[in-house]
């Protein structure tokens, strides 16, 4: 049984201009020990649904219309408050992008620390610190034991970062969700925290959720990927399939169009048009629009994910069909 | 070769100052510590290096926009830093900027007709007939369909705001541009129409283009020469691929292996060198050389020298005592 497994995930929100459709149909798992990445552009959905996961939507305008999301045989959608309450920020830990906007400025780093062990461990406050700077010290902070008496805003961004990772970590949680969390960050502080987490990974045997729009992150990092796009999976796999072989026209758009993987200077591969705007009606593919090899079928066709190459999904009907050779 | 624009030793420090009514000088921040520079016409120069590596404010000293402590810059054989008031807003029809943020750096309350008119006006007479045609002329050569010049910034995509200040930035037929991370806010598959649109550009326009980003990858696609910057000074300047796929300084070296590929056959054979720690701070740099503390090849000499940039094989400068040595040895 996996750790995780998501099925027909909706969530949708409810505004004055529309409805939203930020999250329409995702279904996807998580192995125990695996780490899976999901990329896509921004409004494609994939924070909306591990905020979703979370219970971290405002509701309203938020509204999970549909889906379970079972986590060690437990729905997560459908739990109490208290219920969930044991599982998050426990087993299910979450980082975000900004450290600055998620730690309190007024606490010092150790009140923010320990809050959990007090919570969810109900351990003694001497014993909860004296772990709390151990936490500091396993990311890799120095001189913890003093560091831990700072206010956040004494430390510089990356050790800000390291902060949140000791502190989501800190309850020995089984999955790991991580919203972007080396974006602001600088490339060789970034590489510092990827070998953080992964070897925390390795140490602990703990799943992780890394949201990006990075495809180098991903491909250096994850094992498992899925390209979401207007708030669908278009194409899930694993990581070498999905660059090796693209079995989807967006994911083969994307990584054309990135300078990393084209020669010098040749010119970049652009993606005609706009993200769409999941407030309107689409097609029924939502990439039809943008797309190269879209044929009238593909806006009126049902799409579905469906299972091309073992292990390697598309939602794209003309490769399911074997019509098109990407 | 005269060169088109040349930086000579350009220094620009901050005073750090402390206290509310008797305000005492506590420090300097050296944010850029002696550059020298020198571009031909046409030539994009990538200026890269992490937060806080003074690669914004060297830019911004370029233009103008901030004053040199020290040091002179000289741009199509007129030096830039001896100007003052009205010959230097004259001046300025000759260097622009495009800035990250493309939502920040427009008036909402302007339509892209006012805006880009507004530019125009600024450093030309133009009769208000000719402007219709002149604002239509410069949103076609950005890829906008003139039809939208009714429209307020907020009515178009990011992309496509950033190609309106594109335009304000042509509008004064600029010979150098600066762009400070014109593509980091945008989307992936939004960067590549932008990079693009800045390489036609130049190309056909035969600007020349500095163009700041911490992104490498980007940087060596469009650059036709790399600098990389470490607390306020050049360690490295060369062709851009060469840079990027042989770099020679230690800190390049660290910076370009902490690039992630997307490629994960290549990320798996991929050597890492992990940096330690952060960038000092500019206001205390480390002795002798600022990246010893962080160098794995650093040696005793390191800490007592600042080492100058030179050039160690045809067209590759490197700041470093050891360059010659390393390559050698690599």
């Amino acid at each position: 049984m996996p750790l995780l497994e998501v099925a027909n995930l909706r969530a949708y929100f409810h505004t004055r201009n529309g409805i939203v459709r930020a999250v329409d149909g995702v279904s996807f798992s998580v192995e125990k020990g695996e780490t899976l990445g999901i990329v896509g552009e921004s409004g494609s959905g994939k924070s909306v649904t591990c905020y979703s996961l979370m219970g971290l939507i405002p509701k309203p305008p938020g509204r999970i219309e549909s889906g379970t999301a079972r986590f060690d045989g437990a729905d997560l959608l459908t739990m109490g408050e208290t219920e969930l309450n044991q599982i998050r920020g426990k087993r299910i830990a979450m980082i975000f992008q900004d450290p600055m906007t998620s730690l309190n400025p007024y606490l010092r780093i150790e009140e923010q620390l320990i809050e959990p062990l007090l919570i969810h461990e109900k351990m003694p406050r001497a014993e909860a610190v004296k772990r709390a700077i151990r936490a500091l010290e396993e990311v890799g902070v120095p001189d913890a034991a003093r560091r831990i008496r700072s206010h956040p805003h004494e430390f510089s961004g990356g050790m800000r970062q390291r902060v949140m990772i000791a502190m989501a970590l800190i309850t020995q949680p089984d999955l790991l969700i991580a919203d972007e969390p080396t974006t602001a960050l600088d490339v060789t502080v970034q590489a510092q925290i990827l070998d953080l987490i992964a070897r925390l990974q390795r140490e602990r045997g703990m799943a992780v959720i890394w949201i990006s729009h990075d495809l180098g992150v991903v491909a250096s990092f994850c094992q498992r990927v899925l390209v979401m796009y207007a708030g669908r999976v278009v194409e899930s796999g694993r990581v070498e399939d999905i660059f090796a072989r693209p079995l989807h026209p967006y994911n083969r758009a994307l990584q054309r169009s990135i300078p990393a993987l084209q020669g010098k200077g040749a010119e970049l591969y652009t993606i005609p048009g706009l993200p769409p705007d999941v407030s309107k009606p689409l097609p029924a593919c939502a990439f039809a629009d943008r797309c190269e090899f879209a044929q009238p079928e593909c806006r009126t066709d049902e799409v579905v994910l469906k299972e091309v190459e073992p292990g390697h999904a598309s939602a794209c009907v003309r490769v399911q069909r074997g019509e098109l050779k990407l | 070769m005269t060169p088109f624009l040349e930086l000579r030793d350009v220094k620009t420090h901050f005073p750090v100052e402390h206290g509310l009514v008797f305000r005492k000088r506590v420090g300097t921040v050296r944010a850029v510590d002696g550059v020298s520079l020198a571009l031909r016409q046409g030539e994009i120069l990538g200026l890269v290096g992490e937060s806080g590596c003074g690669k914004s404010t060297l830019g911004r000293t370029i233009l103008q926009l901030l004053p040199a402590s020290e040091g002179t810059v000289v741009l199509g054989g007129r030096s830039l830093t001896a100007l003052r008031g009205a010959e230097l807003r004259s001046a300025r029809a000759d260097f622009q900027m495009i800035f990250q943020d493309p939502y920040a750096s427009l008036n909402p309350r302007m339509t892209v007709f006012d805006t880009l008119a507004e530019a125009i006006r600024a450093h030309h007479a133009v009769p208000a007939g000719e402007l219709p045609a002149r604002v239509a002329a410069l949103m076609e050569k950005v890829g906008l369909a003139p039809r939208y010049q009714r429209k307020y910034p907020h009515e178009f995509s990011g992309g496509q705001r950033q190609r309106i200040a594109i335009a304000r930035a042509l509008a004064v037929e600029p010979k150098l541009i600066v762009a400070d991370e014109p593509v980091s806010a945008l989307d992936v598959s939004i960067q590549a129409q932008i990079i693009n649109l800045l390489a036609k550009l130049s190309r056909e326009m035969g600007l020349t283009l500095v163009f700041i980003s911490h992104d490498l990858s980007v940087v060596r696609h469009i650059a036709d020469r790399i600098a990389v910057m470490y607390l306020g000074k050049i360690i490295e300047l060369g062709p851009a691929a060469a840079v990027f796929d042989h770099p020679l300084h230690p800190y390049t070296q660290a910076l370009v292996s902490a690039v992630p590929v997307p490629d994960p056959a290549r990320e798996k054979l991929r050597q890492r060198v992990v940096l330690a720690g952060d960038p000092p701070s500019p206001l205390n740099p480390p002795s002798g050389c600022a990246f010893h503390p962080r160098c794995r090849f650093a040696v005793e000499a390191c800490k007592a020298t600042g080492p100058a940039l030179e050039e160690i094989s045809p067209g590759r400068d490197v700041a470093c005592l050891r360059a010659r040595e390393l390559q050698a040895g690599s």
